[in-house]
């Protein structure tokens, strides 16, 4: 990838309407472990684009490098356009993030939890009261929304935290595993809401998920990220049938036709040795599912 | 949603306003350059005021000790007149040192709640927020300022019923606040500081603890300068508690105080805290 800032404005002009997100040559390393090796990903706007893949896969430091919470060391990150290592505030304002663990402030009301943000977003004063109530409308929470968020169940902190990330009005909206750890209907539950507001909205959104079924039914592309790059794009169905016609060519498979798994499995499988899903991941995905039970 | 198509951004308005979430297609107008600091300054500390209103146990709970250290302490000192105080009864001499104690107890741990918030994501969240480190910090020594500043009027209050002479001058009294507010924006800095570099709780609690009581005697809080072994009032004038203590003292019993020094020493060791703990957060954010 070039590192000349010349080059970098030249490509602006030539792109067009900016893609939503676009990470070229991308590089994170952590130590030794090469989290994110080399991704390149381009999310249209206003399609809910899935980030899937096995435990260590990169997908969490991938997004990390988007929302600028890491450093880009190598590669380039750009959100509608602004580059992510240079323009961190002008990226932050277009973005709405949930991270992959429960983070709601346990010590404050839904409410408040919320406000915090609105504020922090410089929502003004004579708005902050109405935001925050539809926020908190958006995703049904207008009930609970004075009680104390320590006494909420795990999906309503998952709602909670999308309307912290609504408030602001974010035109990408980053989703890290959003609904891990929920049983069936409160899963449902927080895909209804992100889907009604996009649809309100128009916003993009980028989401990582582990259940296949979920990526299937609700993202319009989908991205098979494996050691820190992605090994397969495309639509679910383009994806399936892909598997579908490889499988037939090579007889094998028989004549079931593939699911978005068969393609996770396919992928993720192959050549999978014993250094991805390391006690780490497994660890802080057990945190997460035990605070949401 | 694979088969439904993408609703195209520029129809976007009115499928909105019908499901009564108008306002949230519009991204709010950003605040820009002076403007953005006290605005995140007042969101930490609207933060820390709404956990003080649902909880109050702590401020409680921390109120025990410096009562009884002016109780105890302050009444049988003030009995045997061991310490010179220039005059006035030693409970009243010590008084402002137990203000700026229990205060400075508040920030030191402050820390610990930074590396919660990381261990929690709250943390994450906040730096994805237009909020530049600097002014997330900022923000949280404030809050540890407006946290220390109700306990301080706790302890004002004990002190008061305990028959200490204090000033009700409103004036004076509002500086007291700067300099309460101030010493803990420091103090809380340091212990921010101290999070980043050792990263967990455990530690930075023993740190905490390894710290505090040479921060308290190694100040004047308890015994002038005066008294003080050469060695210790070295220590004490590199103590930014000891510039504290005098503030209020002046500014509480009318004492002679350095009242310039004091404020000058206490804006430079708040601004380098926050230099100091702004440059570390990022570790945090790993
Ligand atoms: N802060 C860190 N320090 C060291 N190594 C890390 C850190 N964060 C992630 N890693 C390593 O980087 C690799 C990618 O991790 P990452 O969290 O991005 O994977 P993921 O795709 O999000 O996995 P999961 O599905 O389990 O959430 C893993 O091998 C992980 O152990
Ligand atoms: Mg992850």
């Amino acid at each position: 990838m070039t590192e000349d800032p010349a080059d970098r404005t030249a490509g602006d002009a030539a792109a067009g309407p900016a893609d939503a997100v676009t990470c070229a040559g991308l590089v994170h390393t952590f130590g030794e472990t090469r989290a994110v090796d080399g991704l390149e990903l381009s999310v249209r706007p206003g399609e809910v684009f899935g980030l899937l893949g096995p435990n260590g896969a990169g997908k969490t430091t991938a997004i990390r490098c988007i929302t600028t919470l890491l450093p880009v060391p190598a590669g380039t990150v750009r959100v509608f356009g602004r580059d992510a290592a240079q323009e961190r505030m002008a990226v932050r304002r277009l973005l709405g993030y949930v991270p992959q663990q429960l983070s709601a402030d346990a010590a404050l009301t839904g409410r408040e939890n919320v406000t915090l943000f609105a504020r922090v977003f410089d929502v003004p004063r004579r708005e902050r009261a109405a935001r925050v109530a539809q926020a908190l409308a958006a995703v049904d929470l207008t009930e609970a929304a004075d009680r104390l968020a320590n006494t909420y169940s795990g999906g309503m902190v998952r709602r909670l935290e999308l309307a912290q990330a609504l408030v602001s009005a974010p035109r990408l909206l980053i989703l890290d595993e959003p609904t891990i750890g929920l049983d069936p209907i409160a899963r449902t539950g927080v895909w209804d809401h992100i889907n009604a507001v996009r649809a309100a909205t128009g916003m993009t959104v980028l989401v990582t998920t582990h259940y296949m079924d979920e990526a299937d039914q609700y993202c319009d592309r989908v991205g098979l990220m494996h050691r820190g790059r992605i090994r397969a794009l495309g639509t679910p169905a383009e994806l399936r049938q892909g598997l579908g016609e490889r499988r037939r060519a090579e007889g094998t498979g028989g004549d079931a036709l593939p699911t978005l798994e068969d393609v996770f499995r396919a992928v993720a499988g192959s050549g999978l040795d014993e250094s991805s899903g390391d006690f780490r991941d497994v660890r802080s995905t057990r945190r997460t599912a035990h605070r949401v039970g | 949603m694979s088969e439904a198509p993408v609703a195209p951004p520029t129809a976007s308005a009115d499928p909105a306003r019908e499901r009564g979430i108008g306002l949230l297609v519009q991204p709010p107008q950003p605040r820009a350059g002076w403007r953005v600091l006290p605005a995140r300054v007042v969101a930490m500390c609207a933060v820390e005021l709404q956990k003080l209103r649902h909880d109050r146990t702590e401020l409680y709970t921390r109120a025990v000790q410096p009562a009884l250290w002016l109780l105890i302490f302050g009444q049988t000192f003030t009995r045997i007149h061991a310490i010179p105080t220039g005059g006035i009864p030693y409970i009243d001499f010590m008084a402002p040192g137990i203000i700026a104690q229990s205060a400075m107890f508040i920030a030191i741990f402050y820390g610990i709640q930074i590396i919660w918030e990381r261990d929690a994501g709250v943390l994450n969240k906040l730096l994805v927020t237009p909020t530049p480190r600097s002014a997330l910090i900022t923000g949280k020594a404030f809050a540890a300022g407006v946290k220390s500043l109700i306990q301080a009027v706790v302890v004002i209050a004990i002190a008061a019923v305990l028959g200490v002479a204090l000033t009700w001058n409103p004036l004076r009294l509002l500086g007291v606040g700067a300099a309460v507010v101030l010493g803990s924006a420091f103090f809380s800095c340091l212990s921010m500081t101290i999070a980043g570099v050792v990263l967990s709780r455990d530690r930075l609690m023993g740190i905490g603890q390894a710290i505090t009581m040479p921060l308290f005697f190694g100040s004047n809080a308890l015994y002038p300068v005066a008294v003080m072994p050469g060695w210790l009032q070295a220590v004490s004038r590199a103590n930014p508690l000891s510039y504290q203590v005098d503030a209020l003292r002046g500014l509480l019993l009318g004492t002679p105080a350095h009242l310039a020094a004091d404020f000058g020493v206490l804006l430079v060791a708040a601004a380098a805290g926050i230099a100091a703990a702004s440059s570390l957060l990022g570790r945090l954010a790993r």
